[in-house]
């Protein structure tokens, strides 16, 4: 039984949050733009092809260009040569975006703990979803992608996400 | 010891210190008589050292024995053809004066010294283009020194625009701005990378194009510069395994059993009868691994999607039938110096022959595909051509110089772990052309499946490791009932295995080509030095070689071919 405005207009009109329409719409068609710099691209590359399928989730549009990805999968090791480049993907990425740490280098800087590796993304730009692993498997992957959409099922698109981020790059 | 090496150079050059080392001979001369020594290496038919391996320095500031001058540059030479190894070892007194460059003799002295002025900040007189190369152009200080701190990070605020070197790379290939205005055009700049899909990985390639013709490329690479040199020399041999195994990444077994056997040959360990079969039928699978992954990647450059199917599937069953096993599917560290990690399970031979039928068959598919395919003919054959000469000027090993006719090939012209008993070909290119890459690729998948079922046929039971507890663990038994035991295996995780003091090169043919490992040992269980001669490496040096006057879609190809593997480019 239809209730409140719904039920005046009959069958044919469904009332909903515009929140739920939204994030529904968002959650199912992720578009990822692959950050692929190391071993980690191996195992995301595995979570693409036909035995695990990421399209089962709506994310199998990998896009290479930032600005028509709304998520960004960093796989791999961040140098600090590397990192203004990573800094500015991101920045060239539409609102909303989300970022996910594919990795032990990603997410902390890895076994690498030297000169010249970032010690870990989230010092550059903000980062949502971790996976631990080196390289982590690819089901791992598709764990990220799902905690993801159980994260953007709960937003509202009235906020602005990491507005007041500052990396060492700012 | 190669006897009639040493023979050799000692009656060239009687005059200077000549020793052995493993296989090399080191030569010890002094800067002023480096370029002639160098020279006549190349030069002197009787010698022909046509292939400049590698160039390295050593920092001797911490090393316990006095040296005659705190940097030494150590340039590895090889000639292919008699299986003949040199290692040219000079002092530099005085690093910001440096030494001559051997830029004039070999075309891959150039990111070699490149390299060894980065990360060690000595000059080479007469060098064309000295500067950075793996560290970014903001950073300060040199790193592989021995007084640079290994946790000093210098943050990059911005990436270096690269315009000075293009423009200079246009004047070399004799391009100025008025033969473009005469011809009433303007250059375009296009830049790909370093994240870029056509990069397969970090790296970036600016081109200056006439339409779609390329007229001058420079490329950066060091995206991907991790350390691995600086932080091995902060880790216990046995510790530096998992880092090798992230070199490259799409054969990491190769890199395990490589640096095993670098550390085996000084120790002169002798690896078990089995260990030595493990080995060759792992570093086969995985040749078989990283050529799947090489050609499944080119020919989606190309838009052959299907065949990336038919040859990942492949792998990808593969990668499930390696975590069995080796414990892990892509970095799995299974080779410890002195032998093998474990055995393998029980009934592992079935399934190596099921999944050897499979990559035969998901191979013979794509081939079907590509064999006959006009499209890949044209888009491949004559094209990016890189003639023998070159090729070996760049310091080119493995299929792409094979492809480019020269049959050198490690399994074959210095063989190790019972390769010369072995029955296989080596396949040749005629061109040097991408065609003949790809070819090659294919064709090594089935000599090595080939391999590999030769050698589960005379694989014998036994023992993985040695059962030297000063270098393998000791049986856990042994650990927990007898004190010998206990601090044996104590000593070893503490304190490493003990390498006497000492400097020696060596080499493994890996699926990219010539891999090989130079240390510096000053006697403790820590190498003072680790260096890591990667294939890919000298192969991007001379890529711009390939692509000039090429189309820019077909320098996307011809990266593909190359199979350049970040991990191991950049270390």
């Amino acid at each position: 039984m239809a209730l409140g405005l719904e039920a005046s207009l009959g069958d044919s009109v469904l009332t909903t949050k515009l929140d739920a329409v939204i994030n529904w719409g968002r959650q199912y068609s992720l578009w990822p733009f692959v950050y692929g710099t190391a071993c980690c691209a191996i195992e995301f590359m595995s979570a693409a092809a036909s035995q695990l399928d990421i399209s089962r989730w709506g994310a199998e549009v990998v896009r290479f260009s930032p600005r028509q990805a709304d998520l960004l999968l960093v796989c791999g090791t961040i140098s600090y040569k590397q990192a203004p480049v990573l800094k500015q993907i991101y920045e060239q990425m539409p609102e909303p975006k989300w970022v996910v740490a594919m990795g032990a280098c990603a997410s902390s800087g890895g076994i690498y703990d030297n000169y010249c590796t970032v010690q870990g993304i989230d010092t550059v730009i903000p980062v949502d979803v971790y996976i631990s692993g080196c390289p982590p498997r690819p089901e791992a992957v598709l764990d990220a992608l799902m905690k993801i959409q159980d994260q953007i099922k709960g937003e509202t698109v009235l906020k602005d996400r990491h507005k007041d981020f500052k990396g060492i790059l700012d | 010891m190669n006897t009639t090496a040493l023979e050799v150079l000692q009656a060239a050059f009687p005059d200077a210190c000549c020793t052995t080392s493993v296989e090399a001979v080191v030569l010890t001369v002094q800067p002023a008589q480096l370029e002639p020594t160098l020279a006549r290496l190349k030069n002197d038919p009787a010698l022909n050292f046509g292939l400049l391996l590698d160039v390295t320095a050593v920092d001797y500031l911490e090393y316990p024995v006095q040296q005659e001058a705190r940097f030494y540059v150590v340039y590895t030479l090889r000639n292919w053809e008699k299986n003949m190894l040199v290692q040219v070892r000079t002092p530099v007194v005085d690093p910001e004066t440096g030494i001559p460059s051997a830029t004039p003799l070999w075309s891959s002295a150039n990111w070699g010294e490149r390299e060894a002025y980065d990360q060690y900040g000595i000059n080479f007189q007469g060098h064309p283009d000295l500067r950075r190369i793996l560290n970014h152009w903001q950073f300060q200080g040199h790193p592989l020194r021995k007084d640079y701190n290994i946790l000093q990070g210098q943050v990059c605020y911005e990436s270096d625009s690269l315009e000075k070197e293009i423009k200079a790379q246009l004047a070399r290939n004799g391009i100025g701005q008025s033969l473009m205005e005469d011809i009433n055009t303007e250059i375009m700049y296009l830049n790909l990378g370093p994240s870029h899909p056509a990069t397969h990985g970090a790296i970036r390639i600016l081109t200056a194009l006439d339409g779609e013709t390329i007229l001058a490329n420079v490329n950066e690479i060091g995206y991907l510069h991790r350390g691995f040199e600086k932080t091995a020399e902060n880790r216990t041999y046995n510790q530096v395994i998992p880092l090798t195994d992230r070199l490259n990444y799409c054969s990491a077994l190769m890199n395990n059993i490589a640096y095993a056997k670098a550390v085996e040959s000084w120790l002169g360990i002798e690896i078990t009868e089995r260990a030595k079969f493990m080995r060759v039928i792992l570093s086969e699978f995985f040749r078989v691994q990283d050529h799947l992954v090489c050609i499944a990647a080119n020919l989606v450059d190309m838009g052959g999607l299907t065949n990336y199917w038919y040859l990942y599937n492949e792998k990808e069953a593969s990668y499930d039938f390696i975590s069995r096993l080796t414990g892990a599917r892509l970095t799995s560290s299974f080779t410890r110096v002195g032998g093998m990690y474990r055995d393998f399970y029980e009934g592992w031979e079935a399934d190596m022959e099921k999944q050897l039928q499979d990559i035969e068959k998901g191979t013979t598919d794509s081939l079907k595909l590509v064999l006959k395919n006009r499209i890949v003919h044209d888009r491949t054959q004559n094209v990016c051509v890189m003639p023998a000469d070159r090729a070996l000027s760049y310091g080119y090993t493995g299929p792409c110089l094979r492809a480019s006719g020269v049959p050198f090939d490690l399994r074959k012209d210095n063989p190790y772990y019972y390769y010369d008993t072995f029955d296989f070909t080596i396949p040749l290119g005629s061109k040097g052309d991408i065609y003949d890459r790809v070819m090659i690729r294919y064709e090594e998948i089935f000599q090595s499946i080939s391999i590999i079922r030769q050698a589960m046929k005379r694989i014998p039971k036994g023992p993985v490791t040695v059962s030297d507890n000063n270098v393998t663990l000791p049986a856990k038994a042994e650990v927990h009932k007898n004190i010998e035991g206990l601090a044996s295996h104590f000593k070893l995780v503490f304190e490493g295995v003990q390498v006497p003091a000492g400097e020696w090169y060596d080499s493994f043919e890996a699926a990219n080509g010539e891999l090989g490992f130079h240390f510096v040992s000053d006697g403790s269980g820590r190498p003072y030095k680790c260096k890591v001669r990667p294939p890919c490496f000298y192969m991007m040096s001379g890529f711009h070689e390939m692509v000039e006057g090429e189309m820019i879609a077909d320098a996307v190809i011809n990266l593909g071919s190359i199979n350049i593997i970040g991990g191991e480019l950049d270390r």
